[in-house]
């Protein structure tokens, strides 16, 4: 955009405050799990090194397997269904006026609801005796049972994420497009381009930047989703919802391994940090 | 190419009230023609250019391409190219593909379209960067890409131009004119350029189109709007300085200053009740130690030597007013003096208008 | 420039986001008992008795004070710490820029679920456990990122030339930041206090682990209505609808910056 910035070391006295910040409450806990994750905890103080021991159980554990599995489906669902709808709502939102301001205060209202709240809203906005949903669907005729099926659950608790967040990638995307110059517009009119090639061609390389903001946040969140899911379905019925932070909580809480949680926490934090590195240098900008 | 009529056109913006952004005119710009529109911001030359592109339908009027009614079209059923202030690129297409993208929406075939390209790149010097990525290049390169993709459809009735050099660097910008000039001599298209430099607006076009509050005050060439403004307001805005308006009164059928009769260029009398000026360049104005016909008493205030040429300051009764004097090697007359106003090239001014 | 049938879409999305809203509001204007047997399009009698509960209980309105605290803090600190670094993203060039941004999101993506013994550790050992304060760090590991990103993007926008007019004119760092720097970014400011402010109020996990009492939020506040006498649907839905009521006064002041907010990310 502009020319090239001046190169200035001491910028780093500027960004201290944050790698301060940062750092003392993600560090310190990260080393904790990495030290938990290599012993054997038998009590508040006994612990015995295990070395890898605990990486090569979780490596092998089926459940965790099928946890990831259903996780990663989750999120590519989840992904493929909020960019799109998200930028098509963006696209859709008036320019100014009240009707814009209206649009923006409903559209980010599920945003600023507490995400248990959001989960005991849909767990009974969803019943079919006396949810909204449930009742409108049973009464269609369709036999919707979250509780129940396991289909059912799995859709609602994707329902409920789009739900919940499609919000947030309109409005990052509503944003990027309002930054667009007129002219822009104005070129493609007279350049005689379609609807859809303005999309392509101005819109859609505009809104890059914000766009991989809103995938990645997307992907590392949903890909940690666990207070809705749990309050909604708790991980049922069955296993149908259980994804890999549900899985990992069952695993510490309830069989109170710490170690091995510890390991998998690693593991799984390693995941999405490899998923959204390779996200992140795909939408880079090639230069 | 095309004529363009403009009949009775005028523009309100929505919320602006009662004012005309455009005041209503009719005019012609003829095919070919290479125009400028010249005036200061704010003074319409935008909206103009907008109404006849089709980007803004005004509030009324009507706009015809050699005769045919095009108000109501949308831009891109106009045939018109237009280029813009800040440099409009589509970033991730290459600079092939940018200035073939108008071609293509036409639905041209693959090998026309290429020969097409390569012309308007080699007359841009382009030829190089055709295959690079355009957001990679330069703001002058990007705007020179700008150009690109208006000239590139042969058969556009008229290519508009919006201030297209802002961004570019001073000693490109005179570059880019001329490649512009030799351009409208190459391919005969008609241009409107809109400006606010005069001289970006007197080295361009065979046609300058002065416009001020919404209202076109002349229509000339170069010469026409240096020698005879019709308005005061041309005459401020062309020149360096601009021209001197000394107020005068009239009486027995004569322009009088300081009750010395001035005899000038305009033949008719004036509408009563009129405030009254005569015009005159600063190029014109001479000095003079003795009086005479046409010259009135004045009193030298303050001489900046120019090195080629001295600009002496005049008080000419509580006026002041320039005198631009080419061969003033000798010494000025330091006392009491004169200035001589040539007949031939000072005219009469009522309120604004010149009198004819 | 528009498709013609987007207000359609519009349309139909809202109808989509408001529908469990409305059963919230519904819900929070009936009894228990009305809630878990009968089904009605709308309630059937207006009662306010859910809110009177909320608004005379301390245990619930001190819940909501304490988000608001630990909420507004977070906000302060994580605009504070932010400021400074994002100017520093948009000014200069140094080692490791580059690389910077994308560690600092990284911490947005550690599993909370195992991480919050070692969080519950931390701040027992340093004694701010069922603070205000704690739970305002500890949300800065997620809103600190967002905010250096989102300030950047509209420093970026201001042109350099006004920093270098600014120390010709001998106005000195801080002084030009404070006075000069800050009024022009205002908008973005209020945009990245705006994002802080919902991530921070919406959490729940953290902001759970690291109080008790004290510093109690009202999400958590909100987790007591199960109880061995089932559900206390009313009330939660009456605690719901009013945690939404900070948040979209806060988006309704900000909604003009919300289009300039995010013109030019660094990505």
């Amino acid at each position: 955009m502009s020319a090239t910035k001046p190169v200035n070391q001491r910028a780093w006295w500027f960004v201290l405050p944050v790698l301060v910040s940062v750092a003392f409450s993600a560090l310190v806990p990260l080393m904790t799990i990495v030290n938990y994750s290599v012993q054997d905890i038998l009590g508040p103080d006994q612990a015995v090194f295990v070395g890898m021991e605990w990486y090569k159980e979780i490596l092998r554990d089926p459940d965790l397997h099928g946890a990831l599995y259903r996780q990663l489906i989750f999120t590519a669902a989840v992904l493929a269904i909020e960019i799109p709808l998200g930028i098509t709502l963006a696209l859709a939102i008036p320019e100014r006026g009240w009707r814009a301001s209206l649009t923006l205060v409903l559209l980010a209202m599920p945003l600023l609801i507490p995400w248990n709240v959001v989960g005991t809203i849909w767990q009974i906005f969803a019943r079919g005796d006396i949810g909204l949903l449930g009742y409108v669907l049973t009464q269609l005729g369709v036999d919707y049972n979250y509780s129940q099926h396991p289909t059912d659950a799995w859709v609602t608790v994707l329902v409920m994420d789009v739900w919940h967040w499609t919000p947030l990638v309109a409005l990052l995307s509503y944003a990027a497009l309002r930054a667009i110059p007129e002219p822009f517009y104005q070129a493609a009119r007279i350049d005689g381009a379609s609807r859809w090639a303005v999309f392509r061609y101005i819109e859609l390389p505009k809104m890059r930047g914000v766009l991989t903001i809103a995938l990645l946040l997307r992907l590392m969140d949903s890909f940690m989703i666990y207070t809705e899911p749990f309050v909604l379905t708790g991980g049922g019925p069955g296993t149908a919802t259980t994804f890999l932070s549900q899985y990992l909580t069952q695993k510490a809480v309830g069989q109170f391994d710490l170690g091995p949680a510890a390991a998998f926490s690693l593991v799984y934090f390693l995941i999405i940090l490899l998923l959204c590195f390779v996200l992140y240098n795909f939408m880079k900008d090639p230069q | 190419m095309a004529r363009i009529d403009l009949q009775d056109l005028g523009h309100r913006y929505p919320g602006g009230g009662d004012s005309w952004a455009l005041r209503p005119m009719t005019m012609t710009w003829n095919d070919g023609g290479a125009y400028a529109l010249l005036g200061p911001s704010g003074c319409g030359k935008t909206t103009l250019l907008n109404i006849i592109s089709g980007l803004i339908a005004p509030t009324r009027g009507k706009v015809s391409f050699d005769g045919r009614d095009v108000t109501a079209l949308p831009p891109e059923a106009r045939n018109i190219a237009q280029v813009f202030q800040f440099p409009v690129v589509y970033d991730t297409m290459t600079v092939f593909d940018n200035l073939a993208f108008p071609l293509r929406n036409r639905g041209w075939d693959q090998a026309r379209l290429r020969q097409r390209v390569e012309e308007v790149a080699e007359i841009l010097e382009l030829q190089a960067d055709l295959g690079r990525r355009a957001r990679s290049l330069s703001a002058d390169q990007k705007q020179k890409i700008s150009l690109g993709r208006g000239l590139v459809r042969p058969d556009v009735a008229a290519v508009l131009f919006d201030e297209p050099l802002t961004v570019i660097d001073p000693h490109l910008k005179w570059l880019l004119r001329r490649k512009l000039k030799q351009i409208h001599q190459q391919l005969k298209l008609s241009l409107l350029y809109v400006t606010h430099d005069q001289t970006e607006a007197l080295t361009f076009a065979d046609h300058v189109v002065v416009m001020s509050q919404g209202e076109i005050v002349q229509i000339g060439t170069p010469e026409q709007l240096f020698e005879t403004p019709a308005h005061r307001f041309v005459g401020h805005f062309i020149g360096s300085p601009g021209m001197n308006f000394l107020a005068c009164e009239w009486s027995a059928g004569a322009a009088t200053i300081a009750g010395v009769r001035v005899e000038t260029s305009s033949s008719q009398s004036p509408p009563a009740g009129a405030a009254l000026s005569i015009g005159v360049r600063p190029e014109y104005l001479e000095l003079a130690s003795t009086a005479g016909p046409n010259t009135i008493p004045a009193r030298i205030a303050a001489v900046r030597d120019q090195g080629i040429q001295k600009m002496v300051q005049l008080e000419v009764g509580s006026t002041l007013a320039w005198a631009k004097l080419r061969n003033a090697t000798a010494a000025l007359p330091s006392d009491t003096t004169f200035a001589r106003l040539p007949p031939a090239r000072c005219a009469l001014y009522a309120d604004e208008r010149r009198v004819p | 420039m528009r498709r013609k049938h987007s207000w359609l879409v519009l349309a139909v999305y809202l109808l989509f986001t408001l529908a469990p809203i409305y059963w919230m509001l519904h819900m929070s204007l009936r009894s228990n008992l009305a809630i878990t047997s009968t089904f009605a399009w709308i309630p059937e009698s207006l009662s306010l008795a859910n809110y009177a509960t909320i608004f005379t209980d301390p245990a619930w309105y001190g819940g909501y004070v304490n988000s608001i605290i630990y909420v507004v803090l977070n906000t302060i600190l994580s605009v504070a710490v932010a400021l400074p670094a994002a100017y520093a993203f948009s000014r200069y060039s140094f080692i490791g820029d580059k690389h910077l941004f994308f560690w600092l999101l990284t911490n947005r993506m550690t599993p909370p679920a195992v991480f919050l013994l070692p969080f519950f550790q931390l701040y027992t050992a340093i004694g701010l456990m069922d603070t205000h304060l704690a739970v305002a760090l500890a949300h800065m590991v997620f809103n600190v990122p967002l905010a250096v990103w989102i300030l950047e993007g509209f420093m970026s926008a201001v042109p350099r030339e006004i920093d270098e007019t600014a120390y010709i004119d001998g106005y000195s760092f801080p002084r030009f930041f404070v006075r000069l720097f800050l009024p022009l970014i205002k908008a973005g400011i209020g945009v990245t206090a705006f994002f802080c402010f919902m991530f921070s109020w919406v959490e729940l996990l953290l902001a759970r682990t690291l109080t008790s009492v004290d510093a109690k939020p009202i999400a958590a506040t909100m987790t007591r209505t199960v109880s061995a006498a089932g559900m206390d649907w009313g009330t939660l839905a009456a605690a719901g609808v009013l945690t939404i009521v900070p948040g979209a006064l806060v988006i309704y002041f900000v909604r003009h910056y919300i289009a300039k907010g995010f013109a030019m990310g660094r990505v």
